[in-house]
């Protein structure tokens, strides 16, 4: 079970600020342990944000995105109390889903 | 929408690289990259990592942590770290976060702290106690470091953490002063406060425990006290033993008033 995401959203003149920070250990499955062995590959491939239901990014990672990943981005509508809710897939098929409200 | 994720991480990567680009000799300064890593620090995932290991009931004992006392009684944590170390009756010592938080762990769960000392930075019971510093340290943001240092017993381990601040030793003969006794010091691109002024002290005390971002580890003071001794080429310090603490005080007491930035964020 992956570890809760911190999500920050806030809607501002008809625009909703959101701010992700993921807990995810991103492994680009080319680095080697101390005795030699390829740790395997392990990042998230899949993320993405609905407001309401409705459907507000989508995206595409791979190995190249950092550790625990950050994420900004900005969308048109939203406002206070609105539901947001963030959902990401890695290539082990593990996955986590966060919800928040928009402040 | 990819293409726009795309331009952001273009945008942050010229953003990046800038400071280095535009600094001059030896102007090298990180605090614009500083400043952008700051907004998103994942120290805050081990900060929700602590709060959660703060109230569950773990241990031999089942027991929560929310009866320790950092200082401001039991269970306050909001403002406890801006002013330890300090001196606890109930130990006799004089005790920074970690080691009072060890006490706790002990105390009221059961948890032996043989385990934490002779265990390794970042695994098991010690990774955990450093959630636990990123949950309580995030408490004392933007408040004034505050070390009671007219307690006799403080003030001794002030003195020690000032001797041992001096004492030069190792195959390298070195002292912690021997790197940080001089305004506008670096090691690489790594500033160097000057911990002789308070200044100095202060940058140094404040901007620690901090998440690296070049190895995606969060690291505690001790820690960071205990990679100094490794670069020093010396006998590395027990964790949370008294020279710790010392060094701890002398750094804490020195940058008395400045405002705590916990968690840091380091490139």
């Amino acid at each position: 079970m992956a570890s809760p995401m911190r999500i920050r959203a806030a809607a501002k003149d008809g625009v909703t600020e959101v701010r992700v920070l993921m807990s995810h250990v991103m492994e680009t499955g080319q680095r080697k342990d101390s005795s030699g062995a390829v740790i395997p590959a392990h990042f998230i491939t899949e993320l993405t944000a609905k407001h309401n239901d409705r459907l507000v990014l989508a995206a595409e990672f791979g190995p190249s995105v950092s550790t625990n990943p950050y994420l900004a981005f900005k969308f048109a509508g939203g406002a206070k109390g609105d539901k947001l809710v963030v959902s990401w897939v890695d290539n082990k098929g593990d996955s986590r889903s966060d919800e928040v409200q928009i402040a | 929408m990819r293409r726009q994720l795309l331009f952001t991480a273009l945008g942050a990567a010229i953003a990046l690289t800038s400071p280095l680009a535009g600094a001059a000799g030896d102007e090298l300064n990180f605090d614009a990259y500083r400043e952008m890593l700051a907004d998103g620090n994942p120290a805050e995932l081990l900060e929700m990592e602590g709060e959660e290991l703060w109230r569950t009931a773990r241990g031999p004992k089942n027991a929560t942590l929310e009866q320790c006392d950092l200082g401001r009684g039991p269970g306050v944590v909001e403002g406890a770290a801006a002013q330890l170390p300090r001196y606890f009756a109930d130990t006799d010592k004089v005790q920074d976060l970690e080691s009072r938080l060890m006490h706790c762990m002990e105390a009221q769960q059961g948890i032996p702290s043989a385990e934490i000392i002779n265990g390794q930075f970042l695994k098991g019971e010690r990774g955990k106690l450093a959630a636990l510093v990123a949950y309580v340290v995030t408490h004392s943001k933007g408040k004034p470091i505050a070390i009671d240092l007219s307690h006799p017993r403080v003030k001794e381990m002030y003195d020690m953490g000032e001797r041992a601040f001096r004492y030069r030793t190792g195959a390298m003969d070195f002292a912690c002063s021997s790197c940080h006794s001089q305004d506008g010091k670096r090691i690489r691109a790594t500033q160097l406060p000057n911990i002789t002024k308070p200044e100095g002290a202060a940058e140094g005390w404040s901007s620690w425990p901090a998440y690296r971002v070049s190895n995606s580890q969060f690291w505690t003071m001790q820690h960071r006290l205990w990679d100094c001794f490794r670069q020093q080429r010396t006998a590395e310090p027990v964790f949370a033993s008294d020279v710790t603490i010392a060094l701890s005080v002398f750094m804490a007491g020195k940058g008395n008033g400045a405002e705590a930035r916990w968690p840091g964020v380091k490139r």
